[in-house]
């Protein structure tokens, strides 16, 4: 909602803008310099800084929802994309916006009218809002990039297929984190492919799993008894020699659960118990 | 997530006890431990976290590298939690003992699992446990 007051107040900006064009531009790209210190040449920052100028004295003449404002939105997101990937924080590039209006107030002629005075402190106290809803802006994005790098580190840990080794034998290699949720799935997904499959022996692999406490020894006897209860041998393997060491200080007892150090250990105790006999192929 | 400084971490949900377990996992391999002790030290805090939030009721676990003044580096662990306390610690620390449905390993076996481990605790005034593991 635009008065006729307004208007003329953006007029008299766009009007100060042009006028005082190189002593307000000097000083905004002054006090960029001084956030981005050297990260940018002085020479690319005034190009850069000289091309917003001219869009938002335009948005000052054609007000919020012209076309000029339409085309430094377009400017500013290609130069904070640009800058994030640079490694800038969200405030270093937010200040190139907001520096124009210091950069312009420290530029407007007045008197000493209480009105002005009155205006002045509106101005300060501003720019004070304006670093503390930066603040709160730099916070968020961090508190943000804390709970992506924490997803993607959770979500490496959900994965389990079960997959078939050989007729009567399938495979679950456990990988991250087994969690209560998690080893519901896993013991639903092998306990389903073990009926589906036919399966006599199921190796659950833990090659992939950092760390083995009592949670997830707990969650491994359960899962290896379900599998007995349906009659099938579960084997475990993949145990390095840290984890041995682990289990042993903890004082797990795997009982009689058949347990090797590699997969290939156990696929073949599983064959052989199988009855399936390997041979090496004869030349000639 | 400094060397020097220490991390603190708030332990009250499932999720916080594998971030527990990660960062004793990077400052384990900051301060050069071997990879049995490296294993051993993030068992250990994994079995601490969970006691914290499952019988503890939540808290947070405080995690920091430490010198021995002898060129030895090592982590000390903090969990504490404003939870019942454990009235009886000798019980608390006995093999298959536990008042849950686990194991009853974790107080016992973390704390064959460092090489310090205090525990102090009293009935209503919470529990705070104190882990250190030496690198060689």
């Amino acid at each position: 909602m635009e008065t006729k007051q307004d208007a003329a107040a953006q007029g008299a900006i766009a009007e100060l803008l042009r006028r005082r064009r190189d002593d307000v531009l000097g000083r905004w790209v002054a006090i960029i310099a001084a956030t981005v210190q050297g990260r940018i040449t002085e020479r690319e920052l005034r190009a850069e800084t000289a091309e917003l100028f001219e869009l938002a004295v335009r948005v000052a003449e054609e007000g919020p929802r012209g076309a000029a404002a339409d085309e430094l939105r377009g400017a500013l997101g290609d130069l904070s994309r640009s800058r994030a990937r640079q490694g800038f924080s969200p405030t270093e590039i937010a200040v190139s916006v907001f520096a124009l209006k210091q950069a312009l107030y420290e530029n407007m002629e007045g008197g000493d009218t209480d009105e002005q005075a009155a205006y002045r402190q509106f101005i300060e106290f501003s720019a004070v809002m304006d670093d503390l809803g930066l603040h709160t802006f730099e916070t968020y994005a961090a508190a943000r990039e804390q709970v992506i790098a924490d997803q993607a580190e959770s979500l490496l840990e959900l994965s389990t297929p079960v997959v078939k080794l050989w007729e009567g034998i399938v495979a679950v290699p456990l990988i991250g984190t087994l969690d209560s949720a998690r080893t519901q799935v896993v013991m639903e997904t092998l306990l389903q492919t073990l009926v589906d499959t036919g399966s006599e022996y199921a190796v659950i692999d833990i090659t992939g799993v950092a760390a083995v406490d009592t949670e997830v020894a707990q969650h491994l006897l359960k899962t290896v008894v379900a599998a007995r209860l349906m009659g099938a041998e579960c084997v475990i393997s993949g145990i390095r020699p840290q984890i041995a060491h682990t289990i042993v200080t903890l004082g797990i007892e795997f009982g009689d659960i058949v347990t090797k150090a590699t997969l290939a250990d156990a696929l073949g105790y599983a064959l052989e118990h199988r009855g399936v006999v390997l041979g090496e192929k004869r030349e000639r | 997530m400094t060397d020097a400084g220490a991390t603190e971490i708030p332990i009250g949900s499932g999720d916080d006890v594998v971030r527990v377990r990660q960062a004793v996992r990077e400052a384990a391999g900051a301060a050069k431990l071997s990879l049995v002790d490296q294993t051993k030290i993030v068992t250990a805090a994994s079995e601490l976290a969970r006691n914290t939030l499952i019988y503890g009721g939540g808290g947070h676990a405080r995690v920091e590298r430490v010198d021995s003044g002898l060129g030895r580096a090592g982590i000390r662990i903090l969990f504490a939690d404003e939870g019942p306390g454990i009235p009886d610690l000798d019980l608390a620390l006995t093999d298959g003992w536990t008042s849950g449905n686990g194991l009853g390993l974790g107080l016992s076996g973390a704390r064959r699992l460092v090489d310090e481990f205090s525990l102090d605790s009293a009935p209503g005034a919470g529990t705070r446990i104190t882990v250190v593991k030496w690198g060689r």
